[in-house]
């Protein structure tokens, strides 16, 4: 056997250390990889559900304009969009759910991620104002401030913005792919 | 024997309280302290690992050769904070997502690597567990603490349960306000614990 302290022994002990840590994240990652896939599932399925009007067969996940999108369908036809939609808030990348009719109006938001600051941009998961004017919102997608029709969060007009771009994405998607059918 | 058990988990409330003695641990103590909630969610994290590193750690320290035991200590802690991250994304998503980057960073949380180096390397496998459940249990507490003080005065809630109409002062949920509320409270404990 080799001193505790040769570079032999210290190869061994790392190498048995990490064989041993890997078999552990291994094993941990194969019993936890469904459950985490449902977790993830549930949350997109309970996000979809609250941004469309009720009843309705929702599609499976579709792709547009590098935009991923479901259908609401009732009576083989589309009822609703819900579009997953991204734009640069103030502190990172912010993500919404949109629902939108046929016709490009809004039927209701969720924001699914964001990294804005708390009290300030964050206040676009809680506002109730300014969650509840996207509730069948129509007109300009433009803050008060650039001559539009949303109402910005106090303080926060640059996650406004970003939140108004997203969802007039998210209606432009819709209305180009009604042109198209 | 049972004094000594005992003295052992209380001192990570008093004698060597990580955050307001040994103030360890700072970033995630400053970042996640935002409400009561989030400051005990990352608390009881920090705790698992801790707990479970700690009784690891013990157990291998006297076959590990000192000049790799740095690198053996830290891939113990990494796959334990990767264990905790897979099952906090499975079971507990919405804490996951409200802690998000700093479950990973509870590797290089100095308090853990510090047990380790500072007690559990030195100590049986019992003792080094009781160890991690003290100072887990410490940081736990004091990390509850500040949220509560934050989320009072920045949110005018507690735990989530709003007492006042409206906006708190802001500057307590960002930055600033965390590192206001950090140094009033070192001072009133280190005035408390002087007494």
């Amino acid at each position: 056997m080799a001193a505790k302290n040769s570079i032999l022994s210290m190869a061994l002990c790392l190498t048995a250390v990490c064989l041993v840590c890997g078999a552990v994240l291994g094993s941990v990652y194969a019993v936890t990889k469904s459950p985490i896939e449902e977790a993830a599932a549930a949350e997109a399925r309970a996000a979809i559900a609250e941004v469309l009007p009720e009843g309705g067969t929702i599609s499976e996940a579709m792709q547009a304009d590098g935009m991923e999108y479901y259908c609401s369908l009732a009576d083989s036809s589309v009822v609703a969009y819900a579009v997953k939609s991204s734009t640069g808030g103030f502190g990172g990348l912010l993500t919404l759910m949109v629902g939108v009719l046929p016709d490009g109006s809004i039927w209701n938001t969720k924001v699914l991620s964001h990294s804005e600051t708390p009290g300030l941009g964050a206040k676009c998961t809680s506002d109730p104002g300014f969650i509840a004017q996207w509730k069948g919102f129509k007109g300009n997608f433009a803050v008060r401030k650039d001559g539009g029709d949303v109402d910005a969060i106090t303080a926060s007009t640059i996650t406004s913005r970003a939140y108004a771009k997203a969802v007039a994405q998210a209606s432009e998607l819709v209305l180009s792919l009604n042109k198209e059918d | 024997m049972a004094g000594k058990n005992w003295s052992l988990i209380t001192k990570g409330f008093f004698k060597e309280n990580p955050t307001f003695v040994l103030v360890l641990g700072m970033c995630p103590t400053l970042a996640t302290t935002t409400s009561a909630l989030n400051g005990l969610e990352m608390g009881l994290a920090t705790l698992f690992v801790l707990v479970l590193s700690n009784i690891v750690i013990s157990l291998i320290s006297p076959v590990v050769p000192d000049k790799v035991h740095i690198p053996v200590y830290i891939v113990v802690i990494a796959t334990f904070v990767t264990v905790l991250q897979l099952l906090m994304q499975a079971y507990t998503p919405a804490a996951y997502r409200t802690l998000g980057l700093f479950i990973p960073l509870i590797v290089v949380n100095c308090i853990i690597l510090g047990r380790a180096e500072a007690f559990a390397c030195k100590h049986n496998c019992w003792e080094s567990a009781l160890d991690g459940i003290g100072i887990g249990l410490g940081f736990t507490a004091s990390l509850t603490v500040i949220g509560i003080v934050r989320e009072i005065l920045g949110s005018g809630s507690v735990f989530g349960w709003k007492f006042i109409a409206g906006d708190g002062i802001l500057a307590f949920v960002m930055a600033p306000g965390a590192f206001m509320v950090l140094g009033y409270l070192l001072v009133l404990f280190n005035k408390i614990a002087k007494k």
